[in-house]
């Protein structure tokens, strides 16, 4: 088995400059940090044109699996450090090329010197290196144009680095860069998508979730933060909002209309998400509403609903059909969970017949019945705030007793 | 103490009592209990039920939970019988098997189901080309053990399994309760095995605590109509604590399964190959790729297993007749006589049965107090005389 000691990163999408762009590499090297925490012995040093890790013992694999979820990166490589000799860089690269080669592939030797003192240069380099695999490797072949694996060496004052994957990052900005919104995160399949195209985009987001308990149970709060905790994989953490909405529900079952009951929750609930948003210095409010999937979701309810704020609200996943949207959620890892059947506060009070084509000034009439004000502030003042980190888990509490009792 | 009855029962394991004193004291709601208590208890059972099934190789939802191997066979058996009436009532079985499995035959004969009930041959096995000639279109069900209770011979489940290749419709069950963790799991639980029975009391986990698989998209009637429970086959508040008790003494048995198979192989070997050439012994369990490492049946000719039973209690060393469950009923062993091992013989048999607390030092003070009560015995009849 190879032992890599560094990991080199490319960033993505740069076209950034000046003081944007030193943000970018400040919000990556921050939430690099954070995802490899646990890791004390790593040191992280970003620069101007890519970040360099040093491992310092910690295994690759583990590094592997958490940089794939971090958005900013485009590409990456792990590599060995060597002495400045002959014999090690000939030495690791076989060992290298035996661990990665395949029958059948083709490859080339790649070598950068900027030490210029260094007693061969590149192509000497290359050739050396070239002959030694091909003394002691079956079935290599060269390709220069093309090749399947690209063996790379860099010849620094240091020491020398060798490399021979390119590994792909997820792409997308820096969680942070675009600065700061909150996330109307429900528990179904739609909304996870929807938190993780907005981070893919840099947006750093605050989850707001309705629970509304005795109609709501504790499983369907905690199944909102687990996904939570999925999804703070691509960023390192996540604020989860926890919003009571009985009493709301309650006075709008009473007073409201039953064909604008779930009209007139929407838009309390907006209002709710926009006030929290502007507590906590968002910009703007992420839902996961695709277009005409449900009553709610039709463009006269859009219509009848976003009238309460000028906020902008982003829908990523408007346009997607239910079955993209599912495809997305089974690649981040959220789909078993969202399926799981935990009564959300969408669900309970649901009329049997909701108006698809509310009418907005009827919205606003039947809304002008309530005390909006004060319904909205006792909600307010009932907020829960809690920091979620990357997997952790809220559903299965139990299962380390479960373990230990088996 | 040298007990030598594992297949009678075992002790059982601290680790599991722990378990199962925790569960009845801290996780005692009922799993169907909507408050959390209930769920609790409900993430219990189904994390048990995953653990049994990961190390059965098999899923989860097949995984049923009943009182242990006796209601394992009755309902594999009878469910069978009664799901399957419409299509047939030709059911059969081998000569050789527990009363659990043998009586659930008699009674559905007594209801007018037609029993073939296949011989065997001298190692007590039954023979495929017995079977493929027994089946007709009205069989709805072949139920053969896995490994004898009596002298441990290994049915050939693996030959049957092809043979029912060729008849998808008949319901295949497997009385695995001798069989599990003793290195031989591939030859008695195919996947063309749709039923299998366990017993948990068997291998260091409570009494009252079994299993029954029941392969994906098989019916059965149940025996327990209630509450609903285990997906309706069998109606019944679930036995908790049993049932984590056995999930992890199954974890515990399958730990180093082949070593410790092996450890009691030694220790049959051992005793077989110093009483073998006596006169007057008569060995049914071979050592052979045939029989189970971890039961020994042998007679002592002219002395009643019953005897030998209690001579060898005197020395503070138990064993069985042969199965302990007719031990105290009938006069002969069922498997012998099916073997058409002569009467008197096969009631001067005596059942060891050893498990992985067993050890070499247990088999070699057997030994010694077995050669003492052999000389006299032998001297008494004349052993080993002209």
């Amino acid at each position: 088995m190879v032992k890599y000691t560094e990991v080199m990163i490319r960033y993505g999408e740069l076209s950034t400059k000046g003081k944007n762009r030193k943000d970018f590499i400040g919000r990556l090297a921050g939430n690099v940090t954070r995802v490899l925490n646990d890791f004390p012995e790593i040191e992280i040093h970003p620069r101007h044109d890519r970040m360099h890790i040093v491992l310092n013992d910690a295994p690759f694999e583990e590094i592997d699996k958490r940089l794939k979820k971090v958005f900013g990166i485009q590409t990456y490589s792990p590599a060995i450090k060597v002495p400045k000799t002959l014999e090690d860089i000939e030495k690791t690269s076989l060992e290298l090329m035996q661990a990665t080669f395949k029958d059948g592939m083709t490859f080339k030797v790649n070598t950068k010197r900027s030490d210029h003192q260094f007693e061969y240069d590149t192509n000497q380099i290359n050739n050396m290196v070239g002959d030694y695999l091909f003394d002691r490797m079956d079935n290599l072949k060269a390709e220069m144009k093309h090749p399947d694996l690209v063996l790379r060496i860099e010849v620094r004052q240091d020491a020398v680095y060798i490399s021979n994957q390119l590994l792909h990052g997820i792409g997308g900005m820096p969680v942070g860069t675009a600065g700061k919104a909150v996330m109307m995160l429900s528990g179904g399949i739609d909304s996870p998508v929807a938190s993780y195209l907005a981070m893919k985009r840099g947006v750093e987001i605050e989850m707001v979730h309705f629970f509304s308990p005795p109609y709501t149970t504790e499983k369907a709060l905690a199944k909102a933060k687990e996904l939570t905790g999925i999804l703070a994989n691509f960023c390192g953490k996540i604020n989860f909002i926890a919003v009571p909405f009985a009493e709301i529900q309650e006075t709008i079952k009473e007073k409201i209309p039953e064909g604008y009951l779930m009209t007139v929750q929407r838009r309390f609930m907006l209002q709710l998400a926009d006030r929290i948003r502007e507590q906590r210095g968002g910009l703007a409010i992420f839902n996961g509403e695709s277009v005409g999937q449900v009553a709610s979701q039709t463009l006269e309810s859009m219509v009848a609903i976003n009238d309460v704020t000028t906020t902008p609200v982003i829908r990523p996943v408007a346009t997607m059909d239910k079955t993209e949207i599912i495809e997305r959620a089974e690649e981040i890892g959220t789909f078993d969970l969202s399926i799981q059947p935990f009564e959300d506060c969408c669900t309970i009070f649901a009329p049997p017949r909701p108006k698809t084509k509310p009418k907005l000034d009827k919205a606003r009439e039947y809304e002008d019945r309530l005390d909006a004000e004060g319904l909205i502030e006792r909600a307010m003042a009932g907020i829960n705030i809690t920091p979620i980190y990357p997997n952790q888990t809220f559903l299965d509490d139990k299962a380390q007793e479960d373990a230990d009792l088996l | 103490m040298i007990y030598f009855d594992n297949s009678a029962t075992t002790k059982i394991d601290p680790g599991v009592l722990a378990t199962y004193d925790k569960v009845a004291t801290n996780i005692w709601g009922n799993p169907s209990s909507l408050h959390k208590m209930g769920d609790r208890s409900h993430q219990l059972l189904e994390a048990s039920r995953k653990q049994i099934a990961d190390l059965l190789g098999t899923k989860p939802h097949e995984i049923f939970f009943t009182s242990g191997g006796t209601e394992s066979n009755n309902t594999a058996i009878k469910g069978t019988a009664i799901q399957k009436r419409e299509f047939g009532k030709h059911i059969i079985t081998s000569s050789v098997e527990h009363a659990s499995v043998a009586n659930a035959f008699n009674s559905l004969e007594n209801l007018g189901y037609r029993v073939t009930r296949l011989p065997v041959d001298k190692e007590g096995r039954v023979s495929v080309n017995d079977l493929r000639n027994a089946i007709d279109s009205d069989t709805t069900l072949v139920s053969i053990m896995g490994v004898n209770n009596e002298i441990g011979t290994i049915q050939p489940i693996e030959e049957i399994s092809d043979l029912l290749e060729n008849y998808p419709t008949i319901q295949f069950h497997v009385d695995d309760v001798q069989a599990l963790g003793k290195n031989i799991w591939d030859k008695v639980f195919t996947p063309r095995v749709d039923l299998m029975s366990l017993s948990a009391h068997k291998f260091h986990a409570p009494r009252g605590i079994g299993v029954l698989y029941k392969k994906e998209g098989k019916m059965l009637s149940p025996l327990h109509d209630g509450g609903g429970q285990e997906k309706g086959l069998r109606s019944g508040t679930e036995n908790l604590p049993a049932i984590a008790g056995m999930a992890k003494a199954i974890r515990l048995l399958l730990d180093d399964e082949a070593e410790k198979a092996n450890r009691e192989e030694a220790i049959k070997a051992k005793i077989v190959n110093h009483i073998k050439d006596k006169p007057g012994i008569d060995i049914f369990s071979p050592l052979s790729e045939g029989f189970a490492p971890h039961i020994l049946c042998f007679a002592l000719e002219g002395i009643r297993g019953e005897t030998l039973v209690h001579t060898l209690e005197d020395q503070d060393i138990y064993v069985s007749t042969t199965s302990a469950c007719a031990s105290k009923t009938a006069d002969e062993a069922s498997t012998l006589v099916s073997m058409r091992v002569e009467d008197k013989i096969a009631t001067s048999a005596i059942r060891l049965s050893f498990d992985e607390s067993n050890t070499m030092e247990e088999a070699d003070q057997f030994i010694k107090v077995f050669d003492k009560i052999y000389d006299h015995f032998a001297k008494i009849n004349h052993l080993g005389e002209n």
